[in-house]
């Protein structure tokens, strides 16, 4: 799987970052970074709770 | 309002929803649940829908465009028997949308993020240590919110802001005045106004010289990007400063009663507090104190839970039906410190979704633990049903709440 992160649409509630502090970061302005674009494994499955958590809609999974 | 003749309207309830005990959500909430979008009649003589399940609640709040945050236009819902006696502006970005809004929050947002709102835990832990300093040498009983669940959170937002504590007691009740329902819409704009032009004659006296505190910054980067206007940055202010101070500190006196009353589970999260988060997560669900405030207007026709709603028609989205929707919690009404399930709307959800919400999680999650830790033997003094609960407040709480505490030794 691929995580991406629409950086436009982000409005920086930190959620991901709540869920998984590795795989996402937040900038100085609050907007999402993805720092691990594959994750795998546990990760793989937080990354798909934050996905529902986004409030506003900002990220993606794409399966490979 | 407009509706497809098969689904048949159902009875108007009564709006707001008063809840008389904090430990049981009113019945009529899982009667709308049942239903899908209901048509009430506010005390503003408005007529809106309730969105009562966890689903819809999402799909309303999530979708920024066709529901918009339009607090000037007349359909949108308002919870006040009485109108103010002028227009209120609405505070800040609240009553934005868009392009507009998310520029607004952007240029704010970054002093909420997680790693801000952890670095400020240390300063945090040393202000509710204080606090509970100061209630212990003043012996029992006293007043928890008094004491702890106001004082921490104002001094939290006036240390972040630089508007100096000492003023606290001119700002809370200016602040509380704002969000009481059984005051006229005069007493209402007259707070309001107070606390804008307070701000606005601070705001003004720092543009000389803005110091390093969240407004300070806020003159420099709006100045750098060619776009200072004070009556902006008081509006940003005065937002900041009423969530601040209205919400943690209920969610603080209700946490703990939630403690006092359940102390199997107390003693759980006090042998092991890498739980607290959870905790945390689990009792903003629970109490869900901002309920209402979640309100939008319809820009086009719309269909939410099987209902049609048509253009430019108020909708309110129930935050505390939406945490206890038995199709996404199970076992809603129930407390359970380990449940672990943080897709709950009590910071609301969608563009507009809490921008303080990181700071709220550190500040509970402190009080929580340094509470459990410090004062083993605290217990309520007085019966939990007597408790003056905000049964009359936009957001819900505890006005007073006497506690005391057995002496170390004496458990």
């Amino acid at each position: 799987m691929r995580v991406t992160a629409d950086r436009n649409c982000c409005i920086g509630a930190g959620q991901c970052v709540l869920t998984d502090p590795v795989v996402f970061d937040q900038d100085a302005d609050g907007v999402v970074l993805v720092r691990v674009e594959r994750p795998t494994g546990e990760a793989a499955d937080r990354v798909g709770e934050a996905v529902g958590l986004c409030p506003s809609g900002a990220l993606r999974i794409e399966h490979d | 309002m407009v509706t497809t003749p098969e689904t048949p309207v159902p009875a108007s309830p009564t709006y707001p929803i008063e809840r008389r005990c904090p430990f049981e959500p009113p019945a009529d909430l899982a009667r709308l649940r049942d239903t899908g979008p209901v048509p009430a009649r506010l005390p503003s003589g408005q007529d809106a829908w309730l969105v009562a399940r966890h689903a819809d609640v999402r799909a309303v709040l999530g979708d920024g465009r066709r529901f918009s945050s339009d607090r000037g236009h007349p359909a949108f819902p308002r919870p006040f028997a009485e109108a103010p006696t002028q227009p209120i502006r609405p505070l800040s970005m609240i009553g934005m949308d868009g392009a507009e809004h998310t520029a607004a929050r952007r240029l704010v947002v970054g002093e909420f993020t997680v790693r801000r709102a952890e670095a400020m835990r240390p300063r945090i832990q040393q202000i509710v240590d204080e606090r509970i300093d100061a209630m212990l040498a003043a012996g029992g009983p006293v007043d928890l919110v008094e004491m702890l669940s106001l004082p921490v959170p104002s001094l939290v937002i006036c240390e972040l802001l630089g508007v100096p504590y000492a003023d606290h007691d001119f700002f809370q009740r200016r602040s509380g005045m704002l969000l009481r329902r059984d005051v006229g819409g005069a007493a209402r704009s007259t707070a309001m106004d107070e606390l804008m032009s307070y701000l606005d004659g601070m705001i003004a006296a720092w543009e000389q010289d803005p110091g390093d505190d969240l407004i300070g910054r806020q003159i420099v980067r709006r100045r750098e990007a060619g776009r200072y206007e004070r009556d902006e940055l008081v509006s940003l202010a005065a937002l900041l400063l009423i969530a601040g101070h209205e919400t943690t500190a209920n969610m603080i006196s209700l946490g703990i009663l939630a403690l006092l009353e359940h102390p199997d589970e107390a003693v759980a999260l006090r042998a092991d507090p890498s739980r607290t988060p959870l905790a945390v997560e689990e009792m903003l669900r629970y109490f869900t104190i901002v309920d209402s405030v979640t309100s939008r207007v319809t820009t086009e026709a719309v269909e939410i839970g099987e209902r049609r709603i048509g253009p430019g028609e108020g909708v309110v989205a129930l935050g505390l039906s939406a945490n206890h929707d038995p199709a996404s919690f199970e076992h809603p009404d129930e407390l359970d410190l380990d449940r672990g399930a943080r897709h709950h709307v009590a910071f609301g959800f969608g563009p507009h979704q809490c921008l303080g919400q990181n700071l709220a999680r550190v500040e509970l999650a402190v009080v929580f633990d340094t509470v459990l830790r410090r004062i083993p033997g605290l217990r309520l003094a007085g019966a939990v049903d007597e408790l003056p609960y905000k049964d009359d407040a936009s957001i819900y709480g505890i006005y007073r709440m006497p506690v005391e505490w057995a002496e170390p030794g004496c458990e």
